[in-house]
């Protein structure tokens, strides 16, 4: 039996799909994104997180650490990420919850069981299960066995995904899967790969395949200033979806958030500018995107 | 939409500053001077409520439409000797304190030093409840194990039903007589007490017609004083109204409710019923008066509004009267709790939900008046319509109204024995308990502190927190080899914790029913009349005595961290925990974390840990469950604790669950603070799990911020939530709707946050009106976010 690398479960989801949604979050994403809310869903292994704010300096994980990976310089524990094996001690024994084991894996049958319990929630609103990520697409086997064992309980499934991925991979899952939540940042390529780090013709062509399998497709843009607000993309977005047969558009306005957590993982946060689209200017893509004649949605 | 009238009039209520009205308390040790030992104890207590009526001041506030205060004027508030005979420092301590206070003047303390301190002193029921308890029960009581419901409060907790709608005080009189002339004084032993008590019951009657009359007078003498062509026209309205109920049945959806009015103020006055009465289904008693006069043309949709809100105001100028000592603590709070509920079930089983419904909700939300408290009945015939409706007010942040669960409510009453009939007519009041409206002398007796009897386990029966050994002895924990044989011991403990409250239960049941009838609430319960006997002597149809158990996370949690950690997986000993609780985990860092990081908690969907709290409350419920009062009822339980959690939280020190001492405990069946990290359906499943069927009502609140349930999805979604709930028979939710930043804004600068109201545990209440602590312990509650 396969595992899936899982980062989080979300209950009482009410942003990623109809109803009241159980959210899967996938650990690993083949994409960079600069605006990435959640970095720590890129790699594919587990990582261990810091938290300086809650942090005390007491250096019990330096005591303890079982591999001694650990080192206080001036009350901040450093870590060797070489030697680390991962083990997590360290965020167990950690008093202020300062370090942070993000990664856990799943067989299908125990995920089942968590993504079941809220069964009579999905019953009551029309909602299920939305597997996210990180890419859900690049656990391609995880996923298709998770979407089957779904479909036979009876559960809604809903896919939020890149597009970044073989079409062969999508195809595989079509069956089993209600709904796609279909993200599209930025037609043009070169940008594409400046800011989401590989090429977009992948996805822009998965899309078009998908579109004509008949799925049920929701597209998600977000709206980050500066990077794809512009009218050329804009106007690129409206015209590459006109031909497309999609159920609605989400447009989702960027926000600075988990900026703090690029300094957890000691990554690199590239944005530059934090400025959330005002309101007025989302009205005004709304207006523009109604031309598609599909229901245009702000927000989740 | 709020007129100037009642803008103003509610403006006025919320501005009167609560005192203490000396005269009630007068005219009780006038008439017991001058009656007592001459008459037999019904026809004095009857006697009391006429000399009152007869003799208390009255008055009709400007502008008002309904008439009638207990008081000399709003927030006047009586004292109740024949109950709670208070001390000058009583009345000092409620003059300064910060809290719920009421003003006391010199020339109130004077009466009570000279007139009702010498005489009432030994004529209390509470001095005579403290005379009649056992060492073992005062003990209890002191160290917190359990509260006392009726040491200063009548025996009260029950709702009016559709009889007063129907009927006058003349026709019950006729009632009364023909249960007179039925009485078979060669049969039956006990009919001497009969004629007493429905003799009692018929001056009774008086009381009321005559409080009627003298608004009636008053009201004519105003308007012909009065210059305003407009307000003489109100007042001659409110001659002719008062001068036809309530000795009559109201005919009119105004007389009807003008008929509540006056029947809820005998009921307060008569006795200080905590939890007070209320109109219960006031939707389903209105509604046919509604509908015929829309239909006739006599009545508009504003005007029956206006009327509800004039009634509204008049709950919310009487502050349930003064507590002191364990019971304030208990129960901090104005609220006297009554609490309407609107939708439900008719006696036919079909929907209750009609545009009177509606109507109270449009009052409930223009109003937002701490009193009176509201709820919406919602079983499966309820239109979501109206659930939503009901939402979107308690979306606005404020605490009401609360949600509970018809479908339920009526399971747990038939049950409990009840007619099925009578089970739909039914609801529920105070704070979330279930009750056969009109026919069913509910009593609840005091709240139950569940993991402080885990706290004594754990110290062989002993209570560390006053080093006096109060328990029996069921042995060294450290010595025990199992969780189960734990549990055995804490099964025994809790036994005979429950015998001594109900052994003292039983004492103050007769207490009650021989010193303290109450006449005038027997005319309006069923089958007091018929039986010739005293709602407080079990008069009524259904009789119930509550014990309520406080604390099920708490204790869920420290049971969980004992099986968890001490036997199965041997993470600690016993006694590396118990030195840790003993030193409330300072220097006991380890301890702390693996608890706090690593035991499955109860509100997270986790079975290890709901298993556990299954078993305390079968425990629990098997321990209470059965156990016959004096009234020819049982004793049950329910789960909920007004202010009680602080309260008992701070007589335990710290708990295997991580609570550190004197910390509060989480209220009703929430999860202990901090301990859910699932979000609310994790809440909701781990709840669901418990029996709420075989209770007389459970309480769960969940604070959620606006977030969540923004726009017409985010309601839909917490309608949802709502139905999954009670799909599952989960009995009460409350949603408190407010950002924790919110909170701490409000406790750093309270005079800014004045009107914020919040979800305290079945009620609601002003943020800045509670302590501290209870403050702290809102905000510490987990917010449920995504």
């Amino acid at each position: 039996m396969s595992k899936g690398m899982i980062m989080n479960i979300q209950k009482y989801s009410v942003h990623d799909g109809p109803g009241i949604r159980t959210t899967v979050f996938f650990k690993g994403c083949p994409l960079s994104c600069w605006w990435c809310h959640n970095p720590e869903s890129q790699n594919f292994n587990s990582d261990l997180m810091f938290f300086r704010d809650k942090c005390s300096g007491c250096g019990r994980c330096e005591e303890r650490c079982p591999e001694r990976t650990i080192k206080m310089e001036s009350r901040v524990p450093i870590r060797d990420e070489d030697k680390c094996t991962l083990c997590g001690k360290c965020a167990d024994l950690c008093l202020n919850e300062g370090w942070k084991l993000v990664g856990r894996k799943f067989t299908s049958s125990e995920l089942m069981k968590e993504i079941k319990k809220d069964e009579i929630f999905y019953e009551e609103s029309g909602g299920g299960v939305t597997f996210s990520g990180g890419e859900p697409l690049s656990q391609i086997d995880f996923l298709e066995e998770m979407l089957k064992k779904s479909k036979t309980e009876g559960v809604h499934t809903t896919v939020d995904t890149s597009g970044y991925s073989k079409w062969e991979n999508i195809k595989k899952i079509v069956d089993y899967t209600d709904l796609f939540l279909y993200d599209l940042k930025l037609l043009d390529d070169e940008r594409h790969k400046k800011y989401i780090g590989v090429s977009n013709k992948n996805i822009l062509k998965n899309l078009e395949k998908l579109s004509e399998t008949g799925a049920n497709i929701y597209v998600r843009i977000p709206i980050i200033k500066g990077i794809n607000d512009d009218m050329e993309n804009i106007e690129g977005t409206i015209k590459f979806l006109e031909k497309l047969n999609i159920s609605q558009v989400n447009l989702l306005p960027y926000h600075r958030m988990g900026m703090e957590k690029y300094e957890r993982l000691s990554k690199e946060y590239n944005l530059i500018g934090d400025e959330k689209p005002s309101e007025e200017e989302m009205d005004n893509l709304v207006e523009k995107f109604k031309i598609l004649n599909r229901k245009i949605k702000v927000g989740g | 939409m709020i007129c100037e009238r009642v803008k103003k009039l509610r403006e006025e209520s919320l501005n009167a500053v609560p005192y203490i009205s000396m005269e009630r308390a007068k005219i009780v040790d006038e008439v017991y001077k001058k009656y007592e030992g001459t008459v037999s104890k019904p026809v004095l207590r009857a006697l009391v409520l006429k000399e009152f009526m007869s003799k208390k001041k009255i008055s009709i506030n400007d502008g008002e439409l309904i008439v009638g205060e207990r008081g000399e004027s709003p927030a006047a508030t009586p004292t109740y000797p024949e109950l709670c005979c208070h001390t000058i420092e009583d009345m000092e301590t409620m003059n300064d304190r910060e809290k719920v206070f009421f003003k006391v003047d010199e020339q109130a303390k004077e009466i009570q030093k000279e007139t009702i301190i010498p005489y009432w002193k030994k004529r209390s029921m509470r001095y005579h409840i403290f005379e009649n308890m056992t060492q073992e029960w005062k003990d209890c009581y002191e160290a917190g194990i359990f509260t006392e419901f009726q040491e200063q409060r009548g025996p009260g907790h029950t709702v009016g039903d559709n009889k007063i709608y129907k009927k006058g005080f003349l026709d019950f009189k006729k009632e009364i007589d023909e249960s007179i002339k039925n009485l078979d004084f060669h049969n039956d032993d006990d009919a001497l007490n009969k004629i007493n008590q429905l003799e009692a019951m018929k001056i009774a009657c008086d009381a009321i017609i005559i409080l009627g009359k003298r608004y009636s007078e008053l009201a004519r003498e105003m308007a012909e004083r009065e210059d305003d062509p407009k307000r003489k026209e109100e007042l001659i309205d409110i001659t002719e109204t008062c001068s036809w109920i309530p000795a009559n049945a109201p005919r009119t959806f105004r007389e009807a409710i003008q008929m509540y009015w006056f029947v809820h103020l005998c009921v307060i006055s008569e006795l200080n019923p905590w939890d007070s009465f209320n109109p219960g289904r006031l939707d389903q008693h209105l509604n046919s008066f509604y509908e015929r006069e829309i239909e006739e043309g006599t009545l508009t949709r504003d005007r029956a509004e206006e009327l509800l809100q004039c009634l509204w105001v008049k709950f919310n100028n009487q502050p349930a009267p003064p507590k002191v000592g364990i019971t304030l603590k208990e129960s901090a709070t104005y609220t006297d709790f009554a609490n309407i509920n609107s939708g439900g079930l008719k006696a036919d089983g079909s929907d209750g939900v009609n545009e009177v419904s509606y109507l109270v909700l449009d009052v409930i939300d223009q109003m937002r008046l701490l009193q009176p408290s509201s709820n919406v009945q919602i079983s499966k015939k309820t239109p979501q319509r109206f659930l939503k409706k009901a939402l979107s007010i308690v979306r606005k942040g404020w605490g009401q109204p609360s949600l509970f669960n018809a479908d339920a409510v009526v399971q747990e009453l038939l049950n409990a024995g009840k007619d099925i009939v009578d089970a739909r007519c039914g609801g529920t009041s105070g704070c979330v308990e279930t009750g056969a409206f009109g026919k069913e002398a509910y009593i609840l007796t005091g709240y139950f502190n569940i993991p402080k009897v885990l706290e004594i386990t754990l110290n062989n029966g002993v209570d560390p927190m006053i080093g006096k050994k109060l328990g029996i002895e069921t042995g060294d924990p450290t010595e025990f080899s199992s969780y189960d044989e734990l549990f055995e011991a804490f099964k025994k403990q809790l036994d005979y914790f429950i015998d001594i409250k109900v052994r003292g239960n039983r004492v103050i049941e007769r207490l009650y029913a021989e010193n303290m009838p109450v006449p005038f609430l027997s005319i309006i319960i069923d089958d007091c009349i018929k039986n010739g006997k005293d709602y407080n002597a079990g008069g009524a149809r259904y009789n119930v005595t509550y014990i309520q158990g406080v604390g099920i996370g708490d204790i869920t949690d420290s049971l969980s961290t004992i099986k968890y950690h001490v036997f199965d997986n041997r993470n600690m000993s016993m006694k590396e925990l118990l030195d840790a609780l003993k030193d409330n985990f300072e220097g006991h860092d380890d301890v702390f974390n693996l608890i706090k990081k690593k035991t499955p908690k109860y509100g997270n969907d986790d079975d290890y840990a709901d298993e556990i709290m299954g078993s305390v409350f079968k425990a629990y419920y098997n321990e209470v469950t059965g156990r016959p009062n004096t009234r020819g009822g049982e004793h049950r339980i329910n789960m909920l604790p007004t202010t009680c959690h602080v309260y008992f939280g701070s007589v335990i020190g710290a708990l295997p669950s991580g609570k550190k001492s004197e910390e509060a405990l989480a209220d009703g069946i929430s999860p202990a603070k901090g301990a859910d990290l699932n979000g609310p359906t994790g809440v909701i499943k781990s709840a669901s799990k418990m029996d709420h069927l075989i209770t007389g009502g459970t309480l769960l609140n969940q604070k959620v911020t606006p977030s969540v349930i923004e726009g017409e999805e985010g309601l839909d979604k917490l309608a949802n939530l709502v139905r999954g709930y009670f799909k599952l028979d989960g009995h009460h939710i409350q949603f408190n709707v407010v950002t924790r930043e919110t909170l701490l804004e409000a406790q750093e600068r309270p005079e800014e946050y004045k009107n914020l109201i919040v979800r305290v545990a079945g009620y609601s209440d002003y943020f800045s009106n509670l302590s501290k602590e209870l403050q702290d312990e809102i905000i510490a509650r987990t917010e449920q976010s995504i």
